[in-house]
This record gives C-alpha cells, sequence and structure tokens, in this order.
C-alpha cells in the first residue's frame, strides 16, 4: 500500500524548458512509462514514474528536455544508503520479491579493470597487425586429446590420418553473442542480432525461447538453448542450429528459472513458445529430468543422438563457487563447449535479491576452471565459453588470457543497438524497441540500422583484439589463450592474483 | 668463464624468465661417420657477436658407442654430498653400469668448480611404463627435488656439455674436439635478464631430444600451462625447455610424424589453408584445433636433434621468420648444416687444408622445417609447400 507518507522520492526529475519547448507533444508519445502529458497548456511531466530511459531527450525537436538526478536530499547516511531505503520502501509496499533487470549494478570492484597486458620491447618484436596477418579465428566444439597417424619410420612420406573429429564449428572471432531470447527482447533485436552474426560470422544465443521459423535460416551461426522449461523445443529446434546450449544456470540469476510474464507472451512469442497465449513462462529452477551429473550425461547423450552428432553440445552454468568441479563433471559428461556466466551477467528479468548476491566474477571463475580442467588433462578437449559482462574488449582480451576459448557478450549489443540501461527490462515497455513485445514499441528498432551497430561494435573489437595480440607479438588469439604470464595484477588484493595465476605488476 | 651457479640461478632471479639472443649452430653426417666436435665448435665461434659471455653449449651423438644401448645421464653437482644423494636414488631405481668424471680442464685459480658426471644406465624394467617414461620421470624428479643437482641430458648414446662462458671457453673446458659424434648442436648466448646459470644454458635436452633455440616465445604460458596437463614439469623458466617437452610430447608421446609435428608447432595461416586442397584443408585445420596449445609464437630460430628411432636433425624458424636461420649441404653431400647466420659456412670454407666447399647453401622459408636424417639424408628443404611431396590420406569420415 502506497500512501503520501510512504511515496518513494523519485530518483530522476525531467526538466522541460518551456521557451524552448513547441507543444508538438512527440514526447508524450515517446514517452512509454506515462511521465509525460500535455495538459492543455504546457508538457508536464510525472517524475515519480521516469526511468530515465532518454527517449524523450532523443526525440525532442526543440531539445526541450533534460533528466536530471532529483536533488531533493535525503538525510545521508553511508549504511543505509538510498538504494537499500528504495528497497525497503517497495517491499514494504508491495510486499513480494522485486524484480530487476540487466546485471548486478552494486558497485563491486571490476576484476578485469585490475589487469594490465603485456607488451614487446626490444628482445622479440611486435607485430603490426595492418602489415602482418593476425588471426582471430577459431573452433568451436570438442577436439581430440592427440591426433593420430598411420606411417611407416622408413617411408615418412606416406601418412593417413586415423583421428575420426567431433563437430567443430569455425568462427572468426572470438566471440559469441550471449543467448536473449525472443521474448525477453523483440523480434527486431533478435533479427537484428542474427543478421549481423551470419556476417560476422560468428555465433548468437537463441536464448530459451525458441527459433521463429523466420530465424530458421540464421540457424548455422545459432546455439540454440535446452533450458528447464523446454520451451520452443522441437526437432526442427534442435536440427536448424549450429550447436546446442544446455542451459543449467545463467549468471543473473543463479539456480533460478526464467521468468517471462504472460503480458509478453503475444501471438508470436505463443508461436515460438509454443505457449498458450498469455500465460506465464516460468521455467523451472532445476530441470526436472536432471538432478545429477548422471542425469545430464544422459541428455547430453540424446541430444547427439537427436542432431546425429552433427552439432557441438554444450552446458552453460552460472559461475558459483563450485563452478571448477562442476565443470569437469560436464567435461566427463561429454559436453563439447561449458558456458560460464558470471555473476555481473544480465538478464531480461530475475529476483533483485538473486542478481545482487549470488555467484562469483566471471575472471576467477574462468581462472578456477581452466585450472582445474587441466589437472584433469580435459582443458584442451573442450571450447570454454565465458561471459557475465565482458564490457568491452578490454574485458574480451583479459577473458581469453585467463584462459577462455570464446566470450559471450550481451549487454554491450544491446546498448550498440540503442539501449540506455535504464534495467527496466522486465516490464515491457522498453521505448527503444528493444526489451518489450509491444508492437508500436517494437517499430522503433530499425533492424538494418541496429545489425550494422552491431556489426560495426565486433569488428572494432576484433581490430582492438588484433592491436593487442601484436603489441604482444602474438600472431594468433590461440597463443593468447591461458597465456596469463601476459597479464600482470594491480589490484588491491594480492590473494586474487594468486587465484587467478597472475603475477603482480612490477614482478 | 663464470665459476658459481652451476645447479641452478641465484635466489634472487629464480622466479624469473630467461630472455636472450643467441647463436645456434647444428651439423648431422648422413652416413653416420662420427667426426670431432671441432667443426661445430667453429661454426658457433665465428658468431661471437650473439654472445657476451654468459652461456654457451654443445650436444654430440653418438658421442659413447661402447655404451650405446645405455641411457648416458650427464650431471651437473654442486658438491660431492649432492652426487652420492643422486647416486644412491638412481641405483634405486635401476642399474649403473658405468659413472665416472666427465674430464675438464679446471683452470688452477678456481676453488670450487662444478662436478661434471656421467652415467651410463638401465633402469629397472616395471610392468606400468616404458623406460624411457621412467627416465623422464627420474630427470623431472632429480631437476625439481635434489638441490645441487642439474641433469644436462639423459639420452643413449649422446651427450650435453654446458655452462656459463664464451662458447670457446666451455668447449675447450669439456675438451669437446676429442669427442666424435654423426650429429651436433651448439649454442651461444646472449641473456638479457639473469647472469646465467650453468644448467640453463643450452641445449636442453630429455632422452634423445635436444633442442637449441634462439629467440623468445610469445605463447610462453600457453604452452607451458599445456604441458603441465600432460605430466611435464617447466621448472627451468626458460622457453627452450617447453620447446623440447613439445616436441618429446608430439613425437615420442603421440607419435606424430616429424613433418606433421613441425606443422603444428609452426602451422600455415588460415588464409593459406582456405587456398589448398580440400584434404590439406581438413588435415591442417584440425592439426591447428587439435594442437591450438602447442603452436609457438613469437621470433624462434631452432636446431633439434632426435636419436630415436633414426637419428634426425630438424631445424625450423617461426612462421614469419623474425629470428635467422641458414641452412647448407657440402659438397660431397654427406653432411646438412644449419646455423643462425652463414658465416659459419664461410669459416668452414676457411679450412682450405682439406679444400672443403658446399654445395648448396640456402635459406629455409618461415615455418618450414628442415629435415635430415642419417641414411636418407635432405628430406625436407625447408623450401616446400605444406605437404608437398607428401602422400597424404584420410581414414576418418567426419568433415570439419
Amino acid at each position: 500500500m502506497s500512501s503520501l507518507t510512504h511515496k518513494i522520492p523519485s530518483y530522476f526529475k525531467v526538466k522541460i524548458d518551456q521557451d524552448l519547448c513547441k507543444k508538438c507533444k512527440r514526447c508524450t508519445t515517446h514517452c512509454s512509462y506515462g511521465v509525460l502529458s500535455f495538459n492543455g497548456e504546457k508538457i508536464v511531466s510525472d517524475d515519480d514514474k521516469c526511468v530515465a530511459c532518454n527517449r524523450c531527450v532523443a526525440m525532442c525537436p526543440g531539445k526541450a528536455i533534460r533528466i536530471i538526478e532529483n536533488d531533493s536530499y535525503l538525510p545521508p547516511h553511508g549504511n543505509y544508503t538510498r538504494r537499500i531505503r528504495n528497497i525497503i520502501w517497495r517491499q514494504s509496499g508491495d510486499g513480494g520479491v522485486l524484480l530487476s533487470a540487466t546485471g548486478n549494478d552494486r558497485p563491486i570492484r571490476v576484476i578485469f579493470d585490475d589487469l594490465l597486458l603485456d607488451a614487446c620491447q626490444v628482445t622479440n618484436p611486435s607485430i603490426d597487425p595492418l602489415r602482418e596477418t593476425i588471426e582471430t579465428k577459431i573452433f568451436f566444439g570438442r577436439k581430440p586429446q592427440k591426433l593420430e597417424f598411420n606411417y611407416n619410420i622408413e617411408t615418412p612420406d606416406d601418412i593417413s590420418l586415423k583421428t575420426d573429429f567431433s563437430p567443430n564449428f569455425e568462427i572468426d572471432m572470438p566471440i559469441m553473442i550471449g543467448h536473449m531470447s525472443l521474448g525477453s527482447i523483440s523480434y527486431n533485436a533478435v533479427m537484428a542480432i542474427y543478421q549481423a552474426v551470419k556476417e560476422l560470422n560468428i555465433l548468437a544465443g537463441s536464448g530459451e525461447g525458441g527459433l521463429h521459423k523466420d530465424f530458421y535460416e540464421y540457424g548455422p551461426n545459432i546455439i540454440t538453448e535446452i533450458a528447464s522449461g523446454r520451451f520452443g523445443v522441437d526437432i526442427n529446434y534442435l536440427q536448424n542450429a549450429a550447436g546446442i546450449e544446455i542451459k543449467i544456470g545463467q549468471g543473473a540469476k543463479p539456480g533460478h528459472g526464467g521468468h517471462l510474464p504472460g503480458e509478453k507472451v503475444n501471438s508470436l512469442i505463443s508461436q515460438t513458445r509454443m505457449i498458450p497465449k498469455g500465460s506465464d513462462a516460468l521455467s523451472p529452477y532445476p530441470h526436472h529430468d536432471i538432478y545429477s551429473i548422471e542425469d545430464l550425461a544422459q541428455l547430453i547423450a540424446a541430444l547427439k543422438e537427436a542432431t546425429r552428432y552433427k552439432v557441438p553440445i554444450g552446458v552453460k552454468i552460472a559461475a558459483v563457487h563450485n563452478s571448477a568441479p562442476i565443470a569437469v563433471g560436464i567435461a566427463r559428461g561429454g559436453a563439447d563447449f561449458i558456458s560460464i556466466d558470471g555473476f555481473r551477467g544480465g538478464t531480461g528479468a530475475a529476483p533483485r535479491i538473486i542478481r545482487d548476491h549470488a555467484g562469483i566474477p566471471i575472471e576467477l571463475a574462468i581462472a578456477a576452471v581452466d585450472e582445474r580442467l587441466r589437472q584433469e588433462n580435459l582443458r584442451d578437449q573442450i571450447t570454454l565459453v565465458a561471459g557475465g559482462s565482458v564490457r568491452y574488449s578490454a574485458d574480451l582480451i583479459k577473458a581469453i588470457a585467463l584462459g577462455a576459448d570464446v566470450c559471450m557478450v550481451g549487454m554491450p549489443v544491446l546498448i550498440a543497438m540503442g539501449c540506455r540501461v535504464c534495467q527496466q527490462c522486465f516490464r515491457g515497455l522498453c521505448s527503444w524497441g528493444i526489451a518489450t513485445q509491444q508492437e508500436y514499441l517494437v517499430r522503433r528498432l530499425d533492424i538494418d540500422v541496429a545489425r550494422n551497430r552491431i556489426i560495426n561494435l565486433f569488428h572494432s573489437w576484433n581490430e582492438e583484439l588484433k592491436e593487442v595480440l601484436g603489441a604482444m607479438g602474438i600472431d594468433s588469439v590461440e597463443s593468447l589463450r591461458s597465456n596469463r604470464d601476459r597479464l600482470r595484477y594491480i589490484g588491491p588484493n594480492p590473494r586474487i592474483a594468486e587465484i587467478l595465476g597472475v603475477k603482480h605488476a612490477g614482478e | 668463464m663464470k665459476w658459481k651457479d652451476y645447479t641452478c640461478l641465484p635466489p634472487q632471479f629464480r622466479d624469473q624468465r630467461v630472455f636472450d639472443g643467441c647463436g645456434i649452430s647444428g651439423l648431422l653426417n648422413v652416413d653416420g661417420e662420427r667426426i670431432s666436435g671441432q667443426k661445430v665448435v667453429d661454426m658457433l665461434c665465428i658468431l661471437s657477436e650473439r654472445e657476451n659471455g654468459l652461456g654457451a653449449g654443445y650436444a654430440g651423438y653418438g658421442i659413447y658407442p661402447k655404451y650405446k644401448d645405455y641411457y648416458a645421464l650427464h650431471f651437473l653437482f654442486d658438491h660431492q654430498q649432492c652426487k652420492d644423494r643422486v647416486m644412491e636414488y638412481l641405483e634405486r631405481g635401476g642399474y649403473i653400469i658405468h659413472s665416472e668424471a666427465i674430464p675438464t680442464k679446471i683452470p688452477a685459480h678456481v676453488d670450487f668448480p662444478p662436478i661434471t658426471w656421467r652415467v651410463f644406465y638401465e633402469p629397472r624394467k616395471m610392468k606400468s611404463i616404458s623406460p624411457n617414461e621412467e627416465v623422464v620421470q627420474m630427470v623431472m624428479e632429480i631437476n625439481s627435488k635434489f638441490e645441487g643437482a642439474f641433469v644436462m641430458s639423459s639420452g643413449k648414446n649422446m651427450g650435453v656439455f654446458k655452462g656459463n662462458g664464451w662458447s670457446h671457453e666451455i668447449a675447450e673446458f669439456y675438451n669437446l674436439k676429442e669427442y666424435k659424434g654423426y650429429m651436433w648442436l651448439a649454442h651461444s648466448r646472449f641473456p638479457t635478464n639473469t647472469p646465467g646459470w650453468w644448467g640453463g644454458a643450452h641445449p636442453f635436452n630429455l632422452l634423445g631430444t635436444s633442442v637449441v633455440h634462439n629467440g623468445e616465445i610469445t605463447s610462453y604460458g600457453t604452452n607451458m600451462r599445456y604441458l603441465e596437463s600432460f605430466g611435464y614439469k617447466c621448472t627451468l623458466k626458460t622457453d627452450t625447455e617447453v620447446i623440447a617437452y613439445l616436441f618429446d610430447l608430439l613425437i615420442r608421446k603421440h607419435k606424430i610424424p616429424l613433418s606433421i609435428a613441425t606443422t603444428a608447432l609452426a602451422p600455415p595461416l588460415f588464409s593459406e589453408i582456405e587456398q589448398m586442397e580440400h584434404k590439406y584443408q581438413y588435415v591442417l585445420k584440425n592439426l591447428r584445433a587439435t594442437y591450438r596449445s602447442a603452436m609457438l609464437n613469437g621470433p624462434f630460430s631452432i636446431v633439434v636433434g632426435i636419436s630415436d628411432p633414426i637419428p634426425t636433425m630438424i631445424g625450423l624458424s617461426d612462421r614469419k621468420k623474425l629470428r635467422p636461420l641458414v641452412a647448407g649441404i657440402s659438397e660431397d653431400e654427406n653432411t646438412i648444416y644449419l646455423s643462425s647466420e652463414e658465416a659459419s659456412f664461410r669459416r668452414l670454407m676457411l679450412d682450405s687444408i682439406n679444400g672443403f666447399k658446399f654445395k648448396e647453401i640456402w635459406h629455409p622459408k618461415s615455418g618450414t622445417a628442415v629435415i635430415a636424417r642419417v641414411g636418407d639424408g635432405l628430406l625436407k628443404k625447408g623450401l616446400e609447400k605444406p605437404f608437398e611431396n607428401v602422400n597424404l590420406s584420410i581414414m576418418g569420415g567426419a568433415t570439419i
């Protein structure tokens, strides 16, 4: 119950410069959160509803709108911060589990930012990526531990290769766009992503929302997801993909299933997920056919059988305290790739308590999993995918040097398409047409523009990766993977450096 | 010469990797005829611009015909006690056939010279592991756990002689001209960040495989952690150790044909691979995918000697050829030579007494191995395209 006495002070204020305002009312149609209206005389705002999505600011032809922080002062307290007080006010008003979106927004120190890269001087030459080839291609899937040849030492030029290979998928950059389902994001956003990955020859995840028929043609670049709800799973879904990922967990909500409110399930989503219109799509917390590791191994085997051993099958887990032994179990269970999603990983909707407090940083999880797989001599057979806030190319480079083969990237793709990170995805009102299913909002996202922006983004990441490799005197990204020797730690906690297997700067 | 730091680096340098510029040389007599070590010494010592007196070494193959069936273990010891402990350890694991000092010329002013020792050894037969594996484990054990002891080499009918000094000093110290071998490798160094230590000089050896190396491996971390998965302990903190173990892994353990193994270490670019016939693409892409962590990156040129099953000498440079490597064949075609620089060959041609001439001197291509073998001569000149003259077939059915 919210009364005047318990009204939560708004975070933002909408400032309208009445001299500049042309009273065209464009902002009132663009605001999907119901903040702005015309009272017959001027534009007025209901600041409590504002999420600072900035749509009105961008759309105002007179540049009359500014969104500012609410400067009305709350009594300061270093412990009961505004954020904590807001949580208490909200819960005492509504009495429920608070929902949130995107990734963990707590200001916890980012380990990536405490890592520095190496470069060549004198004793080895650096390589200029504009003049020399630097390779960023990688193979996605399981590799044999060794190759076997038939040959006779007496006649060394008669060689026959004996080894049979598991399916591998060649990608041109060590990048995969993370799993964002149709449902969590719009048809146009999904289409832009799939068109971009096809053009770039990288991979994208389908999320657990099934695969709409329009997207089948992009199948060769899509990893489809089998989540606990099995939404949209049929034989076409399995056989139209470059790979299949069994989703056990997600960094934003380890131990949780999916949350898609019924309001978002329109006829498009209903068709794709194969569920009735308007019904909540809540996938169970665990897979109810996977209560232990041998169950997982059976599902991996079943999926391989269903796809006639033609595509790699992997498993995604959230980065939790015990990730390393779990990953070893997954590798032994027959998975071709393992994805780990760090505690900062994004989501369309997750309980705030889980998003903000469960899991561990991806940097530590990569280091632990990579090391443990090596101890069991499994590392090189497996493709290790890591995500959970790989924000820009620096994070990508450091994640690879710590031990990842490929990075999953989500938020930067949304931001490239126009997302302002207002963290309201779970409400389905995204004014930029990204995290919404409302037709009039979805139409705002131009597929061609969005696709080109994603392509530009990853081209520049890949170029920056090459620049760094060149400076390190490395001409293939494979020689950066697990090359922790080329990283140094500069943060406050040497114990972190120890877990990462990275020396301190200056050592 | 530096008369200290025989079996390990001084403590303040122990955590550092050794970076250096170097001179390398090698020769192989195709007929298996044994020639004096003096020739390779001449080839190396002329490259004095490439060293600064902080380490040099030689490997001779075929030098112990009398004990050719036993593992020849070359040791450096700091003290008699260290030697006693190692001897005791060896006796527990097998049979010492013969044990003696490696003869050296120790200058009169030196108070604490190293003990240079050799043991001809046969490990006790085990059911679970091969004698080779047993010796590898013993070498790893001694080098990582026995203070004051260092195994310089462990192959059969071969030995490594190395120390901290100029190349000519080391040659004189061990009196190399008195040894006769059919294959010789040599190395002199210009270290940048440590004063060097005796055991840390090249060649690096494991069983019959010895490596001399000029360069710096920028993929060291990746290669080292890959090797550790297979039980190798990279204790010496040098790039060269990693190269020696990679050859051991690929050739001895995984039994990969030599020409394929060298391709795995310095593979063609994908842009080159994609222009090849489908069959070659299939093999090369799978090779790169499987051995992606074995690929050597950064500037290097190496000369590798392998004694089993057929004595072979290999020369290889990185795929951008950022370090030099020159090859030559004698006029009578019975000796193959490799060196950092052509000056080594010119030096041999100065020996006008026997009218020595080269039939041909050439520059091998980047990332392309020169392979010469006793009995067969020059198998690869290092100028070939991948799989040129190779009859390659595929037995598996899958496509990549």
